[in-house]
């Protein structure tokens, strides 16, 4: 035992005060910067929807609602001037669509295989390989669209059909392009909510000698099916959002048309072609960019909304 | 991974309606016809697996084809140039440089006091934390060409009137991506045990005491992967600058001060090029870009790996 | 010297027998107390440390514990003991003001330390923890080398002195010098759970507290480390003043020189329960010879 450490420490001075030694004014500017970074998300919030809604407050009183949104010819920079946003609608919407056709079947198979087939070995492989494709930049995908999709697609397709032969700009190719681009997001958040459906409920079905397809078909879909949707939408509100592919591989015509081969001009790709930085404040052209920012930034938000809500859910189940 | 289920909520009805329908059929359906459905499935799923594997390689192994005669030093040692044999990607990356350097500078302190905020001084129901955290989910699925346009609304022109230069650049860009550093800095902190704070406290130390000295130091491997996931995302974005005048060919290095240029802004200029020789540059760039974003993003995941503190 | 040796003697054999005696159904309880503590000798100086006056802690409107009255002394061990979920770690808590980082904690009645309300209006909780400290049950050293452990108080209480000087004293003060003073800069949690409890004690007295308080400390350990910090107990009562929280009622008779029994009360419907205060007085007399049968029944080992 050490008998002579404690005689040796120093002795507690009483009766010392319980009252702050300072105001600890340190304290409070802290809290109050902190505070900031904080609430500056709010301000950016803010900020986004002031300097959407100020223009298009301006927009809409030289063109009415319904013209704009009902309206099938879209020509902001001509003489006169149309202001139908129906075709770029359409446009982000074809995309979207082709986007979807392809990357639902590959992120939903690849979701099942990661969450009922694959062993751990498999898993380690494949997750980094799906993280790498979410990590590649949209110029990259926009650029694949327009030098290896493109031409395929003109050489497969059967001349007429459906509006073509196909140029080189065209709906598919950067619906497809894009379709890889959101494959990440639908592989990996249904493949968390599939992972989340407790094990009890497979091993049952297991236990009476279902086969694996029918397990992951009628047990584990289902029961994963609200993140799945989440996922879904998620990946929509992306494709909705997405500007250099469009931009690089759909083109810049809007014409109102359902055709896959035909260029259209998507919603980003009318921003980011006409957004230039030298068009005058105030100016109709300026009003019309962000009128149109307006109706994507809503479309996208409600399906973030929406999908958040779902996530949310189906976490609250399990958790 | 599994948890708690509760057997009357709605979703545990569909899965166990489900389970039925699969012990009916179970019972009713002949071995061999299931044993080839299996399979069927197997292999589609695997199909789906090896088709988004393979537009991957074949991304990457197109652009290497294309443009394997310009992947050489000159793409990052010359500057951009209206002639594709001397052109290269040197200012690009030099204003590349400028850009992300401004952005940390921003994003750190932006993030990281978010997140200390949210998770240390918030009190968890209160709206106003609520009403922060709805707002960084919302901005994090915002379009980044909306990002652009409030760059251009508000920092190029009134009130802040900062022009179409690097700083403008940066600051949109922070915007668009602090939520992946708030997100990746709130993880960080909530893992540091309640343990090593009770003890802080105990001594006497005040609170933020404690978290500059006990907290954030724990938190770091964590959040500097999450800067560093932040980077290289917003060093891939394109569509935020082309609002802010990014659509000019620029050939002059940048400094800091200076009108901007950046590395996918570059390139997109080459894409748009009608000269074939600045495809094969296009393809080079693309490389490099992909490229630097994949070390970017591995370093990061092994730099939390490694460092990570298990308690 | 060779009081301490019967004592340590005694206290192993106690540890490694158990009672001495069956213990079952025997009218004296058969706890060995230690000479010192036998008819109040060895106590502190009289002067108060704590007075609690009416003590009741509530948890978003449930009551924890109720009207706990009891004086700490100066230069004593005072043990808290009872079953489980009879409110000690709660109570403990108050007297560093700990419950204060529960937004739902409530506390009422009077919590004097040297007379002065430690509730009061002006009362600066961190000024409180500067004064009294806590060891937890759980040893929760920090992610840093042994010596900046230590050191972290110091430092951020803004204390003068030799760094080095300070960490050695403290680290000697809990017995723990002779073991790390080669290695002062490892990681702290290379440390075995006892070493481990020790550096926490030794942190706590660094700041030089006033009072030292224990939540558990030896509920995580093996028996040879719990030995090792009973002892030290011991030696640092004659600088500080101890309060702690046992489940182990051996270890409140081996150690303290104060001893209070907590149990848990419910209510008429037997929806809420809270802990009160059943006996409360030197170590000997509530074992030896107990006022309440309840604490009887406790300490003999019949109920809890």
């Amino acid at each position: 035992m050490e008998a002579t450490g404690i005689a040796a420490t120093s002795p507690a001075a009483l009766p010392r005060r319980l009252q702050a030694q300072s105001p600890r004014y340190g304290e409070k500017v802290i809290y109050g910067l902190l505070a900031a970074c904080a609430v500056l998300s709010v301000v950016t919030t803010t900020a986004i929807v002031i300097s959407l809604i100020v223009p298009s407050i301006q927009f809409f009183g030289d063109v009415s609602i319904t013209d704009f949104l009902f309206g099938t010819d879209w020509g902001p920079s001509f003489e006169p001037a149309s202001f139908g946003v129906l075709p770029i609608v359409v446009g982000t919407l074809s995309v979207t669509f082709w986007a979807l056709i392809f990357a639902i079947p590959i992120g939903l198979g690849a979701a099942v295989y990661l969450s009922e087939y694959a062993s751990p070995r498999v898993r380690k492989l494949i997750k980094p390989v799906l993280e790498i494709l979410a990590g590649v930049p949209t110029i990259a995908f926009g650029y694949f669209a327009l030098i290896f999709i493109t031409p395929q697609i003109q050489k497969i397709w059967p001349g007429h059909f459906l509006g073509g032969p196909p140029l080189i700009f065209s709906v598919l190719a950067g619906g497809l392009a894009i379709g890889l681009m959101i494959v990440p997001i639908i592989a990996s958040i249904s493949e968390d909510a599939m992972s989340a459906v407790p094990r009890g409920l497979r091993e049952g079905a297991y236990a009476l000698g279902a086969t694996k397809a029918k397990v992951a078909t009628r047990v584990v879909f289902p029961a994963a099916l609200s993140g799945i949707v989440a996922s879904v939408i998620l990946a929509i509100s992306r494709a909705i959002g997405e500007t250099m592919v469009v931009l690089i591989a759909v083109g810049n015509t809007p014409q109102l048309t359902f055709s896959p081969v035909k260029s259209v001009q998507a919603m980003t790709a009318f921003i980011g072609t006409t957004a230039t930085g030298d068009i005058p404040t105030g100016s109709t052209i300026y009003k019309t960019i962000f009128a149109v920012a307006l109706l994507l930034f809503l479309m996208t938000l409600a399906m973030n909304l929406l999908s958040v809500r779902l996530v949310r859910r189906y976490r609250q189940v399990y958790e | 991974m599994t948890a708690e289920f509760d057997p009357r909520s709605a979703r545990a009805q569909v899965a166990i309606a489900g389970a039925k329908g699969v012990t009916a059929e179970v019972l009713s359906t002949q071995p061999r016809k299931d044993v080839i459905r299996n399979t069927i499935f197997a292999s589609l799923l695997f199909l789906a697996i090896a088709i988004a594997l393979a537009g991957l390689c074949v991304l990457v192994g197109k652009n290497l084809v294309d443009g394997w005669s310009r992947l050489n030093l000159d793409l990052i040692t010359q500057n951009n140039s209206s002639n594709p044999a001397e052109a290269g990607l040197r200012n690009a990356i030099i204003g590349t440089l400028w850009i992300m350097l401004f952005v940390i500078g921003m994003l750190v302190p932006l993030g990281v006091g978010a997140a200390v905020f949210l998770e240390e001084y918030g009190n968890r129901n209160s709206r106003l934390i609520r009403l922060i955290e709805v707002n960084i989910q919302n901005l994090a699925g915002v379009p980044s060409i909306i990002y652009g346009l409030l760059g251009l609304a508000f920092i190029a022109r009134a009130p802040l009137n900062l022009g179409y230069v690097v700083l403008t650049a940066a600051m949109t860009l922070t915007l668009l991506v602090l939520p992946v550093v708030i997100l990746a800095s709130r993880e960080a902190i909530r893992a540091v045990p309640a343990s090593i704070r009770e003890g802080s406290l105990a001594l006497g130390a005040t609170k933020w005491q404690t978290i500059r000295r006990q907290v954030l130091p724990a938190s770091i491997p964590g959040i500097a992967t999450g800067v560093i996931l932040a980077i290289s995302r917003a060093i891939g974005e394109t569509a935020p600058l082309i609002p802010l005048g990014a659509a000019t060919f620029v050939t002059f290095t940048p400094g800091p001060f200076t009108d901007f240029t950046a590395m996918p802004v570059t390139i997109f200029n080459w894409v748009k090029q009608p000269q074939p020789e600045f495809q094969a540059l296009a393809a080079a760039g693309v490389l490099l870009l992909i490229a630097l974003l994949v070390v970017m993003n591995s370093f990061a995941i092994w730099l939390r790996n490694r460092y990570e503190q298990t308690w | 010297m060779s009081n301490q040796v019967t004592q340590e003697e005694r206290r192993t054999e106690q540890r490694q027998t158990g009672f001495a005696g069956d213990g079952a159904g025997a009218a004296r309880p058969a706890i060995e107390v230690r000479a010192e503590f036998q008819h109040g000798a060895g106590c502190g100086s009289g002067e108060k440390v704590f007075e609690l006056q009416d003590i009741s802690v509530f948890y978003a409107g449930v009551p924890a514990v109720r009207d706990i009255s009891m004086d700490v002394f100066r230069h004593e061990v005072t043990a808290l003991i009872g079953p489980s979920g009879c409110g000690k770690s709660t109570l403990i808590r108050c007297l560093n003001r700990m419950n204060d980082l529960i937004p739902t904690a409530a506390v009422e009645g009077h919590l004097l330390y040297h007379g002065e309300d430690l509730y009061g209006p002006k009362v600066d909780p961190i000024q409180v923890r500067k004064l009294i400290g806590m060891v937890f049950q759980k040893p929760n050293p920090f992610p840093k080398s042994i010596y900046d452990n230590i050191a972290f108080g110091p430092r951020v209480l803004g204390m003068d002195g030799d760094m080095d000087e300070i960490v050695e004293r403290a680290l000697r003060s809990a017995a723990l010098w002779d073991e790390v003073k080669d290695r002062l800069d490892a990681n702290a949690y290379s440390m075995s759970g006892g070493q481990q409890q020790r550096l926490c004690i030794a942190r706590c007295i660094a700041v030089s507290p006033d009072v030292i308080l224990m939540d558990e400390p030896c509920s995580a350990l093996d028996p040879i480390s719990t030995g090792k910090i009973e002892d030290l107990m011991a030696e640092l009562k004659q600088e500080f003043s101890i309060v702690i929280v046992t489940h182990n009622m051996q270890q409140a008779a081996r150690v303290s020189d104060r001893t209070a029994f907590l149990m848990v009360e419910l209510d008429a419907d037997e929806t809420h329960r809270w802990g009160r205060i059943v006996e409360y007085d030197e170590t000997e007399k509530i074992f030896t010879n107990p006022s309440d049968q309840r604490t009887e029944d406790y300490v003999t080992g019949k109920v809890g």
